[in-house]
């Protein structure tokens, strides 16, 4: 077996290791939850004891704790992740219903984070003078700007101020659906981008300090050239880094989001199900946030090994 | 001839004196910032020129005035009144969030380098497997379980930010411990918890303190962030994050001065933090 294919392997079952673990915390911590899940489903009614005795055979509530989580995994590795206590539907299809407009609005923001934030990052890293002092402030501005303050400012200026963009809401179609979620990915990207920026400036600067760029600028090689094979190939491997932890987070963070603009995402529906303590559909979509987070870090870490194969051979690049 | 001495370093609570002043003038700006949010948080009840919980709702949104200078939020209450009051909770929350984890991830870090091999093995995998939920969702999570409230939230960050603290500490506690006079001190027969806590703990300080500083601004834009989702500080109940959740309608109708109030105190306070947090870690990177 290869280097790069047992490098694989490994990220794999640290992957499956890791959903295991997360899956046991979020079944675990909620069914020690205080609370008695009849009382919820009965409305607070007393029932039958025949009835509660059917409830909780459907429920599996009378089996032992280990029996039911595995029930729940099983069933959940199938897609099947029970069903909502206040919506009587199906978890997974209440979750497929609105996991598109998450998925639309961080990849929107993982977009202008990729675009923007290794973009300026290069600028300020490649062109000293005033357009780097203007890239480390704009940063350093940017950094500083939890989602809720963005979302708080660009509404005020650009939705109330100027008019260009609406509010609330999401579009129809996919050019509205882009026209409407503009405003709520800049929120959610302003800080990533910033940090993003931060670090691929500094790591390019780095790498032109470096001997064999010293180097290769002595031995005459042009400048393009230059960049392109000596400093980014080298700078590549943290902006990688940066680029995919914050991506990551964003998944998460699409919450504030959603709340802020008014969008009906998973972030939203997670903390409306957390208020009503609708307990199927918390941990459904914690399962499913925990484990889109995990793959993109697998993404990296495989993105890694392409960009710089030295990394399968040892560990992990930090 | 005396018994051998060995020159131990040790550095001790000036060391945080000591620190803050070689951050430098950004550092001290930040640390005099902080200083003023500390005070706010100690007396601004006291100092609300208005009742932060009375209002009048012919002063709905109505714009900063004699009196007034920040105006009245949707509920027509005095909005500097409010943001003075909710220093209270939104800088205590993320003090406790950065005790806990610093506390827990202190003695992981310390406890995992002394004694490496297995234990070291497995706390760290479990560490590792902690990172693969993000603060928020524990922080959701949480609240889902025990409720809406402060408490749960700050319980579940802490838990959330201990794996970045004791990865963190253990490198720089792994280090110490392979200096010379660890070995020194272990050959006259000091006990490993003696060691550990008045000289490896003490000398990692500096490095402990810029932590803390940086998580502060973590904690107090996930906290924050909890309460805008309603799962935090309860309304009516002051507190920055609550109050933008409350004037988010205001913003969308035009009026974003109580809700900006609020956040531009968080971003403030944010920023203070994490430079001189950068100050604190440069300055212990330096000196390794």
């Amino acid at each position: 077996m290869s280097v790069q294919l047992r490098f694989f392997a490994r990220r794999l079952l640290m992957l499956a290791a890791t959903l295991l673990v997360a899956s046991f915390v979020i079944f675990g911590s909620l069914y020690l939850a205080p609370g008695n899940p009849i009382a919820v489903l009965s409305g607070g009614r007393s029932l039958p004891p025949d009835a509660i005795k059917l409830l909780e055979h459907r429920y599996h509530l009378d089996e032992p704790f280990l029996t039911q989580y595995w029930i729940w995994l099983s069933n959940a590795s199938h897609g099947d992740l029970g069903i909502s206590i206040t919506l009587r539907e199906d978890v997974s299809l209440l979750i497929a219903q609105r996991a598109g407009s998450t998925a639309g609005l961080v990849l929107y923001a993982a977009i202008l984070i990729m675009i923007f934030g290794v973009g300026l990052g290069l600028l300020g890293g490649l062109k000293p003078g005033w357009i780097d002092t203007s890239v480390i402030v704009t940063s350093a501005i940017s950094a500083a700007l939890p989602a809720f303050v963005a979302a708080i400012v660009l509404i005020a200026v650009f939705s109330v101020g100027l008019g260009w963009f609406p509010s609330l809401g999401s579009g129809q179609g996919l050019l509205d659906a882009v026209y409407h979620d503009t405003l709520p990915a800049i929120a959610l990207a302003a800080s990533s981008l910033a940090i993003v920026a931060r670090v691929t400036r500094a790591s390019v600067r780095e790498e032109f300090g470096r001997e064999h760029v010293q180097t290769a600028i002595s031995r005459g090689i042009p400048y393009p050239a230059l960049v392109r094979r000596h400093v980014l190939r080298n700078a590549a491997i943290p902006i990688t880094t940066i680029t995919g932890v914050t991506i990551a987070s964003l998944i998460a963070s699409a919450a504030v989001v959603e709340r802020a603009f008014g969008l009906n995402g998973l972030g939203a529906y997670l903390v409306s199900a957390a208020n009503s303590k609708d307990f199927a559909v918390v941990q459904g979509i914690s399962l499913v946030l925990v484990l889109v987070f995990v793959i993109v870090n697998l993404v990296v870490d495989v993105l890694y090994s392409l960009i710089d194969p030295r990394i399968s051979l040892g560990s992990r690049a930090q | 001839m005396s018994t051998a001495t060995i020159a131990v370093p040790t550095r001790r609570a000036s060391a945080v004196w000591s620190a803050l002043r070689e951050t430098g003038p950004i550092g001290l700006a930040s640390a005099a910032v902080i200083v003023v949010a500390l005070l706010v948080t100690i007396f601004g009840p006291l100092i609300a020129p208005a009742d932060p919980y009375l209002g009048q709702l012919s002063n709905s949104y109505v714009g900063p005035g004699p009196g007034a200078p920040l105006g009245y939020d949707g509920a027509g209450r005095d909005v500097l009144s409010r943001v003075l009051a909710g220093a209270r909770t939104s800088m205590l929350g993320p003090f406790f969030v950065v005790i806990l984890c610093l506390a827990a991830g202190t003695l992981l870090a310390v406890w995992t380098s002394w004694v490496r091999g297995t234990v070291d093995a497995v706390v760290s995998s479990v560490l590792d497997i902690l990172f693969a939920f993000p603060g928020i969702l524990l922080a959701i999570l949480a609240t889902a379980i025990f409720g809406k409230g402060l408490t749960a939230a700050t319980f579940a960050l802490a838990i959330a930010y201990t794996p970045y603290v004791a990865r963190t500490l253990r490198g720089a506690a792994l280090r110490e411990r392979s200096l010379l006079y660890i070995s020194a001190l272990e050959v006259q027969g000091a006990s490993a918890w003696a060691i550990c806590f008045r000289h490896v703990i003490p000398n990692i300080v500096p490095l402990i303190l810029a932590q803390a500083t940086t998580l502060f601004g973590y904690a107090m834009v996930d906290l924050a962030a909890i309460s805008f989702l309603s799962l935090g500080v309860q309304p009516p109940f002051p507190d920055w994050g609550v109050m933008i959740s409350e004037n988010l309608s205001g913003a969308v109708q035009g009026f974003p001065l109580a809700a900006l109030s609020a956040g531009l105190c968080i971003v403030v306070v944010v920023i203070s933090f994490s430079l001189l947090g950068q100050r604190l870690h440069e300055n212990y990177e330096a000196r390794r």
